[in-house]
């Protein structure tokens, strides 16, 4: 059993589809990227998966003992987080309050987020404050705090979006280091370079939807359309 | 010398401990409440809610109720709440609903106490709900008993809740995802916020609050880096702020409230120097 299997799902606001008949599954360890032109309804279809809002219709079966609260995402930065006074070890540790009634930190909290601190390579930053880390810095240290609240889906919206090249290649070694010890990541994309690391695609674009693996979207309609319009985006934003 | 055998001759009246008490309670809550607002983006929460105060306890004037604080805070904490549910499903703006309900309120409440008001010196009433001035001195036991258990309840709230307040505060989405209850903690903070701000208007009146509200977290984030940090650090200032305006109007018989203000204002300065300074 899949951990999310989606049917015929609408997603939007006040009942008016953004997106509709969508229909795709997420297994464990799968790496599937979301791409689509701007307003195609990928980040409400995030938010759809997070439960931030209701489906307009269709379903979302949860499966494979995959609990609510155990979909870790990275956010998009805010500009509330720009000048927020949170210490790294803050953040990454509120992670762990996911599916958590604890009030307070328990020993196996503080370790679970350490852990994931050291594994970001974060560990030298700790005590930082959250406001003076670079772009590549503070999605690591979203990351860990994904991480400390969940080892089976990520969910990444738009990662790369104002890092450098070398962040954002960075951010892909550990995403897909992260998917080959199992983790299943869902990564929303611009990035033509995205695709190359995922296994499946799901392609939004109002009907007609795609969902396949790498190979049957390369051969498909969709992937020259993506490139075309990402040529056009590159332009008019060099232009 | 004689500055300070003045301050231990004040200290032997009650009033005068009654003040310093309640206006370190405020402050300590305030300042806490502060930090949670500012990084929300709702500084101004605090004066439209203390706007509606005023409009409430003209109101509970009128009708000659026994116990104002009865009337006042209900209105208060309604106000709070509709103020925050606004902001979220929102055909008025947020920022636009507040400032239709705070001048709203202050309009209101001003014709109320001018129209029917049976006190010889309106103006002077409507200048020390507004401005605070002495009505921190002439504090009944009931109500510093009911400031007592308030800032109890705040710094209790704050304590069990503070890891759930930083998840909410630093994202909400992130916090709703995980199954984190954003709303009842939403709820939570401004409920308080609408108590300590009636509460708040003994101290410094209604036009001020915001003052205690935002210049302790706002010093506080210039020289500290972490959450926890910010909230111990604006607690301490805000309460060392607060004490020191006190004594200091006693002794040179300036008004109360605007004497804490301005204390806040240059201890804010200070830190904005020192802040530019380590950075």
């Amino acid at each position: 059993m899949a951990y999310i299997t989606c049917k015929d799902l609408a997603v939007g606001y006040n009942k008016n589809a953004v997106a509709s008949g969508l229909n795709f599954t997420v297994n464990k360890g799968d790496y599937i990227c979301v791409v689509g032109t701007n307003g195609a309804g990928k980040s409400t279809l995030m938010r759809t998966l997070l439960n931030l809002q209701s489906p307009v219709a269709g379903e979302i079966i949860t499966g494979d003992g995959l609990k609510s609260f155990e979909i870790g995402y990275l956010p998009q930065r805010t500009d509330t987080q720009k000048d927020f006074p949170a210490s790294v070890k803050e953040v990454v540790l509120s992670g762990t309050q996911a599916g958590s009634r604890r009030l307070f930190y328990s020993r196996e909290q503080k370790e679970r987020a350490f852990k994931n601190i050291k594994e970001l390579g974060i560990w030298d930053l700790r005590n930082r404050s959250f406001r003076s880390l670079s772009g590549g810095q503070q999605q690591r240290t979203l990351l860990a705090r994904a991480l400390s609240g969940t080892d089976k889906i990520l969910l990444l919206d738009e990662p790369i979006t104002g890092l450098d090249p070398s962040a954002a290649s960075q951010l892909y070694e550990i995403t897909d280091r992260l998917n080959r010890n199992g983790v299943a990541i869902i990564m929303i994309t611009h990035d033509l370079a995205a695709v190359e690391h995922a296994d499946h695609i799901l392609h939004v674009d109002k009907n007609h939807n795609f969902f396949g693996t790498k190979i049957e979207y390369m051969n498909s309609e969709k992937w020259k359309l993506f490139q075309e319009i990402e040529e056009m985006d590159r332009d008019g934003a060099a232009g | 010398m004689e500055q300070l055998a003045k301050l231990q001759n004040y200290m032997n009246y009650p009033f005068v401990r009654y003040a310093l008490l309640v206006g370190v309670l405020i402050a300590l809550c305030s300042s806490l409440l502060g930090v949670i607002l500012v990084l929300r983006r709702f500084s101004y929460i605090g004066d439209g809610l203390s706007h509606v105060a005023f409009g409430a306890m003209a109101v509970g004037t009128l009708f000659k109720l026994t116990n104002d604080t009865l009337f006042i805070m209900p209105v208060t904490v309604i106000a709070a709440i509709l103020l925050l549910k606004s902001d979220r499903n929102s055909k008025v703006r947020g920022d636009a609903a507040l400032a239709m309900l705070s001048v709203g309120a202050l309009a209101i409440g001003y014709l109320v106490m001018n129209v029917f008001s049976t006190s010889a010196n309106i103006s002077g009433d409507v200048c020390t709900t507004l401005f605070g001035s002495t009505s921190i001195l002439t504090l009944s036991h009931d109500e510093v008993m009911l400031c007592i258990i308030m800032s109890a309840i705040t710094v209790i709230v704050f304590v069990i809740f503070y890891n759930r307040i930083f998840a909410v505060t630093f994202d909400e989405s992130y916090a709703k995802a995980t199954g984190i209850n954003a709303d009842f903690y939403q709820t939570l903070i401004a409920v308080i916020t609408a108590v300590i701000i009636v509460l708040a208007m003994n101290l410094v009146g209604s036009l001020l609050i915001t003052a205690l509200l935002v210049f302790p977290a706002l010093s506080a984030m210039r020289v500290f880096d972490s959450f926890k940090g910010v909230i111990i650090y604006a607690a301490v200032i805000s309460v060392v702020g607060a004490a020191a305006g006190i004594i200091i109007s006693i002794l040179a018989s300036t008004p109360v409230g605007a004497t804490i203000v301005i204390l806040d204002m240059v201890i804010f300065a200070v830190h904005n120097v020192i802040g530019k300074a380590g950075s």
